[in-house]
């Protein structure tokens, strides 16, 4: 110890004449810096109520609850999350895994209230000083937590797949399937949009818990034709998927697929169906394509005895002679119908009703009859020279190429449509050695077929000729056919929100080609209709009670027959939906 | 080994001679999280025992509920002056069972983070070590300049206290612009203090009295009492985890273990001035030497649903107050089957503070604590 040590403390009193660093009342609020974690803000607009936030919340801080001034629509819950403020610890966990980015924190962090209960709102919906506060946390494209690169199915290239009909996607790997369930969130948002309500995230939990069993039997809870869905289902669920927003959308129908072809060898033992009780109950299903064989299936579950009546010598109705092999080969189709078949289903094959049988016979014998004949037949087109040959309508084109007729296509194919089925036609003619080309009154944009099957249409070599429409068809000496066709310009948007087409005043113009197939849409047979005599609208579809499908006493209605020409999955939902309303009816 | 501690003391209270005293587990601060339970004589401390469990918040068991991804926010609170340590060492577990490499550039970042950190944590040391034996005025300055470096804190990991920022895979994001500029200020303020420090502390009557010789360990306790950090480096032992198994870059750093000789209460804090100076000097190295660009996270896929492969590893890294390390046990699972958290003042505020404060006078026990860097909060994970 040393005199220094007495003295040197005194030092401190420098410190009393130096600027202070902090003052004894801050004037104004000081702001947190442009990355703090404050209070949340939420873009309402933008979120969907996935819920992603409140699942990774470790604290269970966050609620998502019903909010007046948001509905409930096909990818958006109609919930948002309300933040309790005694619970949150402030990590921004819940922005960083946010798939639309909807969520993200200011960089506020005093708030003043007596009321506990003011420290739980609804950000965005509740008003706060920091609603537009444009500094605090927000997540980046490298801070998301979620993949938003999907994995790409392995194809064949263009130039070789275009030469035959044999399968060109070739599925799902191993490791890609686990990598695609791996990007999933499990939100569900895409359950309510898909029609037959498959529970998606838990099918995908399966593949990650490899355990492609439970998936199996996950998927026919709700959708016996899953195989043929794993290919070519319109995917309704990847449209409205939350990953979507920011990323591309979870390959969930790949993945469908990947459980498909991992089980189907030992379907059987998986799924271990036991008879269920016999009702003694009859139902008559006239029309085996995926609306009936599905309610076939749900009612043999329900212990009815199911007998299904079909024209064609083959079941599967549009997935069968609509949808070429290429897409969705033919062995797989059938042995997922066999499926269906094992579990005693009755099969009366090349039988039309009303004209093998009568619809007074059916509707005596059985207790109950679902009707889902479909729309089997191609619209025509009001214009000049439909009945030229040459002139195919889309779906008649496409059966004979599943009949293996290989129809006349010649060296150039005109296909007129933007559907679905006017791609399958384009590709089919492709695959039988002609060039194609589409005429479309609208832009690409507007193309109600899948993006997909354009891209791929494209690939292997057909022409897009948009807003053009034909206007006349005559055949030319040399055997060849001249359309006449005319230019469109966009209007006003109709109905579904495309917008309309309108004809351009002389912009006619001439194409030449050996074929046209008319790919504009279809219509329930009218025959069939009047022989059974039910209720239908103007646009020739089976009026029914829209909850329950049912149309009269017993007699119900679903699948395209009902509804106009529409998708598989549809289908599937229909006749899962009539299957569970019939067997209400039957037990009373 | 021979228990080097074998104690059989009886008093008999109703004699008159003695008192019994509580101290805690009411006080706010770190002294107080834990409750001594003091038998008088006098001033004179003639026996202790320690009490712990009124911080239990159950952060290990709460680990073994919770998804991987999920425990990042939850062990950062197991110690509130120094959260960095726990984070990395979380990230660092789960990233070595299920075998992740994190980018280069992220290593650097976590270094600078962890020395920060530690800077933060030792700085407001002293002032607690001042404050302790009367030195007020010290604890004020310190804990305002550990303000400075929250301030950086918040510029780099959007939070003051819990940072949060050190995820597995990497860091967060980026480092904001300028940030090595501002930080650098801070850096020379807490220079500048370090200095007044010397004079008004290590060189102070009242201090040098009070702490020169007070609760001296010898250097055999090290080994059985499991003393680490700058507690065992002042009684000579020179052992740190960043130069005896680096971990990071610190093997591309360059510094020297410091140690003292004295093991007494002086001889610690004097240790911990230099710890500052050595983060303060290191945080200048891994700027100029980290790359300039590059990624600073690896992607980790599905970390909704993140199983990491069995497994078990014990990670460690130096904190300020020593051996920091986690045990973690893995089972295949999305949640991990257990997590050992190891603080390193475990060792220190139990059975060590029990023996040293024998002796001591009821007035130095809240010094000794200091000296000792005593954590409760470690000590109930």
């Amino acid at each position: 110890m040393s005199l220094k040590d007495i003295v040197s403390p005194f030092n401190a009193w420098k410190r009393a004449f130096e600027k202070p660093d902090t003052i004894v009342k801050p004037l104004s609020e000081r702001e947190g810096s442009d990355l703090y974690r404050g209070f949340h803000i939420n873009d309402i607009d933008k979120c969907i109520g996935c819920g992603s936030c409140e699942e990774i919340c470790q604290n269970a801080a966050i609620d998502l609850v019903d909010v007046a001034s948001v509905k409930a629509k096909p990818g958006d819950s109609g919930l948002r999350p309300l933040i309790d403020y005694g619970r949150c610890c402030w990590c921004a966990l819940c922005v960083d895994i946010c798939p639309t980015g909807s969520l993200g924190m200011s960089n506020d962090y005093t708030w003043i209230s007596e009321n506990s209960d003011d420290f739980r709102f609804i950000p965005g919906i509740d008003e706060k000083k920091w609603n537009r506060s444009e500094k605090g946390y927000r997540r980046s494209a490298e801070s998301w937590l979620v993949d938003p690169n999907r994995q790409h199915m392995n194809e064949i290239e263009p130039d070789k797949r275009k030469k035959n009909f044999d399968e060109y996607a070739e599925g799902f790997t191993d490791e890609q399937a686990m990598a695609e369930a791996g990007r999933c969130l499990d939100c569900g948002i895409c359950i309510q949009a898909c029609p037959t309500h498959m529970d998606v995230p838990k099918y995908i939990n399966a593949i990650r818990n490899k355990d492609l069993d439970e998936g199996l039997r996950i998927m026919y809870e709700t959708n016996p034709m899953l195989e043929a869905c794993g290919r070519i289902c319109t995917a309704k669920c990847e449209d409205v998927c939350a990953v979507g927003h920011n990323g591309k959308p979870i390959a969930i129908r790949s993945l469908k697929r990947y459980i498909g072809d991992q089980t189907f060898k030992k379907k059987d033992e998986i799924m271990d169906l036991k008879p269920a009780a016999s009702t003694g109950r009859k139902v008559g299903i006239i029309g085996g394509g995926p609306a009936g064989l599905t309610a076939a299936f749900y009612l043999r579950r329900f212990g009815h005895a199911v007998t299904l009546y079909e024209q064609h010598d083959k079941l599967g109705g549009m997935l069968k002679w609509g949808i070429p092999d290429y897409r969705l080969p033919a062995d797989v189709l059938q042995r997922e119908i066999d499926f269906i078949l094992r579990q005693g289903v009755e099969v009366k094959y090349s039988v039309k009703v009303g004209k093998d049988i009568s619809f007074d016979q059916l509707h005596k014998e059985n207790d109950a009859l679902f009707i889902s004949v479909g729309a089997q037949i191609g619209s025509d087109m009001p214009i000049k020279g439909m009945e030229t040959e040459g002139v195919y309508s889309g779906v008649e084109f496409l059966e004979k190429v599943a009949k293996g007729e290989k129809p006349f296509v010649g060296k150039e194919a005109v296909i007129v449509g933007g559907g679905n089925t006017a791609m399958d036609a384009t590709r089919s003619s492709i695959r039988l050695g002609a060039k194609a080309k589409i005429l479309y009154r609208r832009t690409e944009q507007e193309m109600p077929a899948n993006r997909e099957e354009i891209r791929e249409a494209k690939e292997e070599g057909a022409e897009l000729k948009i807003l053009s429409t034909p206007t006349k068809i005559e055949k030319l000496p040399s055997g060849r056919l001249k359309i006449e066709c005319l230019k469109m310009e966009l209007g006003e948007p109709d109905k579904s929100g495309r917008r309309s087409p309108v004809p351009k005043e002389g912009s006619e113009f001439y194409i030449e080609a050996d074929v046209c197939i008319m790919a504009i849409g279809q219509k329930v047979e009218p025959e069939f209709s009047e022989t059974i005599g039910l209720k239908v609208t103007k646009w020739g579809t089976f009026e029914v009670h829209s909850d329950t499908l049912r149309s009269n006493d017993k007699v119900f209605a679903g699948g395209d027959c009902q509804t106009g020409p529409d998708d598989a999955i549809k289908a599937v939902a229909a006749g899962k939906k009539a299957a569970y309303f019939i067997d209400k009816q039957l037990r009373g | 080994m021979k228990p080097i501690w074998n104690d059989t003391k009886e008093y008999d209270l109703k004699s008159g001679k003695y008192v019994k005293i509580w101290q805690g587990p009411q006080h706010p601060g770190v002294t107080g999280n834990m409750s001594l339970e003091l038998l008088l004589e006098g001033d004179e401390i003639k026996l202790l025992k320690t009490h712990v469990g009124y911080l239990h918040r159950g952060f290990e068991k709460l680990m073994e509920r919770r998804k991987f991804i999920n425990c990042f926010p939850i062990v950062c609170r197991i110690c509130v002056p120094e959260p960095d340590t726990n984070e990395y060492l979380f990230a660092a577990a789960a990233e070595e069972l299920s075998g992740i490499e994190i980018p280069e550039r992220a290593k650097w970042i976590r270094a600078l983070n962890l020395e920060m950190a530690r800077l933060g944590a030792t700085v407001m040391g002293l002032g607690g070590q001042a404050g302790s034996f009367g030195l007020g005025t010290i604890g004020q300055w310190a804990v305002a300049h550990r303000d400075f470096l929250l301030d950086s804190f918040e510029e780099l990991t959007g939070g003051r206290i819990y940072h949060m920022y050190i995820v597995p895979g990497g860091v967060r994001y980026e480092i904001p612009e300028g940030f090595e500029g501002r930080l650098e200020k801070t850096l020379v303020k807490i220079e500048k203090l370090l200095s007044d420090i010397d004079k008004v502390m290590f060189n102070n009557a009242v201090f040098k009295s009070r702490s020169k010789g007070l609760a001296r360990i010898p250097k055999d306790w090290i080994e059985p009492f499991g003393i680490n950090g700058t507690t065992a480096r002042a009684s000579g032992v020179s052992y740190d985890v960043r130069k005896d198994h680096p971990y990071l870059i610190y093997d591309q750093l360059d510094f020297n273990v410091t140690t003292g000789t004295e093991g007494d209460v002086y001889a610690r804090t004097e240790l911990r001035r230099e710890e500052c100076l050595l983060s303060i000097n290191l945080i200048r190295q891994i700027l100029a030497k980290m790359p300039k660009s590059g990624p600073v996270r690896t992607f980790i896929p599905d970390i909704m649903h993140w199983k990491i492969p069995a497994g078990e590893t014990y990670v460690r890294a130096e904190s300020g107050r020593g051996e920091y390390g986690y045990y973690m046990v893995t089972d295949g699972s999305e949640y991990p089957q257990r997590v050992h958290v190891k603080g390193p003042s475990y060792t220190h505020a139990m059975s060590l503070l029990e023996k040293l404060a024998e002796g001591n006078t009821n007035a130095d026990i809240f010094g000794i604590m200091v000296s000792l860097q005593t954590y409760p909060p470690e000590i109930e994970r």
